[in-house]
């Protein structure tokens, strides 16, 4: 497999009165051609903040200070402006969590389509017309020539998500970034989207990011799962790997703090605390003062280890695979 | 989880409609016009049911259903269209009004909950206050005492809420809920805008404090596996009627009616032994406009098992086996699938 993204020491910065935000610290991973990653977090990680710093949508007081991005191999990180904007939703395009808030509410769904076209080919009205029709048709929106004189608000979050994520597909991107696409939605039409966007990935061979707080939808739709804590990735792995053997006590701590984890009506096993203000992280490992396996050797910030297909910063891992990548 | 099986809560056939509210001017004009009458939203139809004391009640459903429509009537902060709801005996709402202090209820956005000029401590005060619950000199003591018991730090009173994060605030909404000493809560989406780990932390403290104060409740969710963790019983909604009453555990294990079950299907899941599963098997369809609702059972469009009949007749809520009733022509059906693992 040919890697399509190689993100290595990423590095974004915010720069605001109060100090200075270190939102994505040292983030390095790669993306495989029909790859979908899940990155899992809580809100305050950093993982939305990394997934924008991927298409470079990152405005003042934030920079990206340092690291690289390469998409099909070239460097996306110090590009002019102009050159990004002919790459956004060619190359690399982008799903956002609140389709209301995406989609103009004064242009057609038609129009707005027309306008993502417009931005990279040249089209005849006729030809841009057959191509929406197409995009609609393929995320299941049913009469799709006549809804695309519809306004966004004349469709239901499911269905405007999936206008979202037609308009995403319309330049068949090779990397699509996918931010909270479900979290707005019921679960009945989350199960739809996850199941589209699987089948969509599979039938294109269009790699994706799912961004997302909840790691049993991401267990759902991505091979390889990355775990962002206070803007560090802490964890990586195999979905099945991670969710079976986590390494990190943050990981184990998210797993057994979902109900299911615990028989109905006992209390939780929850992590106690909460995520430290991004102004005054700890020394050493932000999870240090939450995780019950700290000590001293936590003050100092733990080394990235990578092992048999996993990585984990964590001096005191809960397991840790042998060279095959099976784990004890 | 109580023994007792004495109704503390009673809905009796409670139904919820919206529609313009007409002068009398109009309708003498909408009349001579001959007009039809504007069109109304039925949100809750005809929900009759009972909840012993201590016992905690889960509603779930999809956006739209109802459910929270459902727990504002519950709690008066709407009168229903027809129906009524008691606690204790005593009526919640009489002539429009709400006449009772029994029912409060925890919001699901503690940022919008919480007046942002208002400290925290005063926020929790006000109620008893006004009910004369506890006189003004007595409050400190009490909203410290509650502070407490939410596991917050009580000199935070004097605070603002903008200086917590969210799961301390919804701590905040649930002292200032229980302040008023209730005999029933309810809690729409309580953890729904929280983090997995802060989540964690207020089921928790809602377990322990509902365990201490033998709290009898109402717990409203689209979150099938917190419903699952909290409830005794289970109501499962769909476009205003209830479909499905029973026994949380039978409920997600042999759910009756075909929409539970395909509810429960769309839920991602990680298995308990590490195991993966991966699958989702997504309902087809989107649930229809409560404004004009299919006909006969609402869920027909979309259910793998409707038939002829049920387009035809309303599907009455029966009981189908011990401790639980569908609204289902087909769930003697339904039920004879196997049991499936617990969501």
């Amino acid at each position: 497999m040919t890697a399509v993204l190689e993100v290595r020491d990423l590095r974004t910065e915010f720069f605001t009165a109060a100090g200075t935000v270190r939102a994505v610290n040292d983030v390095s991973f790669s993306l495989d051609e029909g790859e979908i990653i899940g990155l899992v977090g809580e809100s305050g990680s950093g993982k939305s903040v990394t997934g924008f710093s991927l298409l470079g949508l990152i405005d003042a007081p934030g920079r990206i200070t340092g690291g690289s991005v390469r998409l099909n191999g070239s460097e996306l990180v110090g590009m002019s402006r102009g050159e990004l904007r002919r790459r956004r939703g060619r190359e690399i395009a982008m799903i956002f969590q609140d389709p209301i808030a995406t989609l103009n509410p004064l242009l057609t769904i038609g129009q707005q389509m027309g306008l993502a076209l417009s931005a990279h080919e040249r089209l005849s009205p006729k030809a841009t017309e057959d191509r929406c029709t197409e995009a609609l048709e393929r995320v299941g929106i049913p009469s799709a020539r006549a809804r695309l004189k519809s306004y966004p608000h004349e469709f239901s979050g499911g269905m405007r998500q999936r206008v979202a994520i037609a308009i995403a597909l319309l330049h068949r991107p090779k990397v699509i970034v996918a931010d909270e696409p479900t979290t707005a939605l019921d679960v009945s039409i989350q199960a739809q989207i996850v199941t589209e966007m699987k089948m969509l990935a599979r039938e294109f061979g269009v790699a994706m990011i799912w961004i997302s707080h909840d790691l049993a939808v991401v267990s759902g739709i991505a091979s390889r799962i990355l775990v962002m804590y206070a803007g560090r990735i802490v964890e990586t792995g195999t979905a099945a790997e991670v969710l079976r053997n986590p390494i990190h006590p943050y990981t184990r701590g998210l797993l057994d703090s979902m109900p299911h984890a615990t028989r109905p009506g006992e209390m939780l096993r929850q992590i106690p605390g909460s995520m430290p203000s991004m102004l005054s992280l700890p020394p050493g490992c932000a999870f240090a003062p939450r995780c019950p396996r700290a000590d001293a050797a936590c003050t100092a910030v733990p080394e990235l280890v990578q092992q048999g297909g996993r990585s984990w910063r964590c001096v005191h891992p809960l397991t840790q695979p042998d060279h095959e990548g099976a784990t004890a | 989880m109580s023994g007792a099986t004495d109704t503390y809560l009673t809905i009796d056939n409670v139904s919820k409609i919206f529609g313009p509210r007409l002068t009398m001017g109009e309708r003498i004009v909408r009349g001579a016009m001959r007009k039809p009458p504007p069109p109304s939203l039925t949100a809750v139809s005809r929900v009759s049911l009972t909840l012993a004391k201590g016992q905690t009640l889960g509603l779930v459903g999809e956006s739209g259903c109802g459910k929270s429509t459902l727990g504002r009537v519950i709690a008066g902060i709407y009168a229903p269209s027809s129906g009524a709801v008691t606690v204790d005996g005593q009526k919640v709402m009489e002539d429009g009004r709400k006449i009772t202090t029994a029912v409060q209820t925890v919001f699901q956005d503690p940022f919008a909950s919480l007046d942002p000029r208002m400290k925290v401590g005063d926020a929790v005060a006000e109620g008893p206050i006004a009910h004369g619950i506890v006189s003004r000199a007595e409050s400190r003591a009490h909203v410290e005492k509650w502070f407490s018991r939410v596991g917050l730090d009580p000199t935070l009173a004097g605070r603002y809420p903008h200086q917590f994060s969210g799961g301390q605030r919804q701590r905040i909404a649930i002292a200032r809920a229980l302040a008023m000493n209730p005999k029933l809560l309810i809690c729409d989406e309580p953890v729904a805008s929280l983090d997995v780990s802060i989540q964690a932390q207020v089921i928790n403290l809602f377990l322990e404090l509902r365990r201490e104060l033998n709290l009898t409740c109402v717990f409203i969710s689209h979150d099938l596996s917190v419903v699952r963790h909290v409830s005794d019983r289970v109501a499962v909604m769909y476009l205003g009627r209830i479909v499905e009453l029973g026994e949380t555990r039978q409920v997600f294990t042999r759910p009756t009616h075909p929409y539970t079950a395909a509810l429960l299907d769309s839920v991602p899941r990680i298995a308990a032994e590490g195991e993966v599963l991966m699958e989702v098997k997504p309902i087809s369809g989107e649930i229809p406009s409560p404004l004009n609702p299919p006909p006969g059972c609402h869920f027909t469009p979309r259910c793998p098992r409707a038939t002829a009949e049920c387009s035809a007749r309303i599907p009455p809520l029966r009981s189908i086996a011990p401790g639980q009733s569908a609204a289902c022509h087909h769930a003697e059906a339904q039920m004879a699938e196997p049991e499936r693992a617990e969501v």
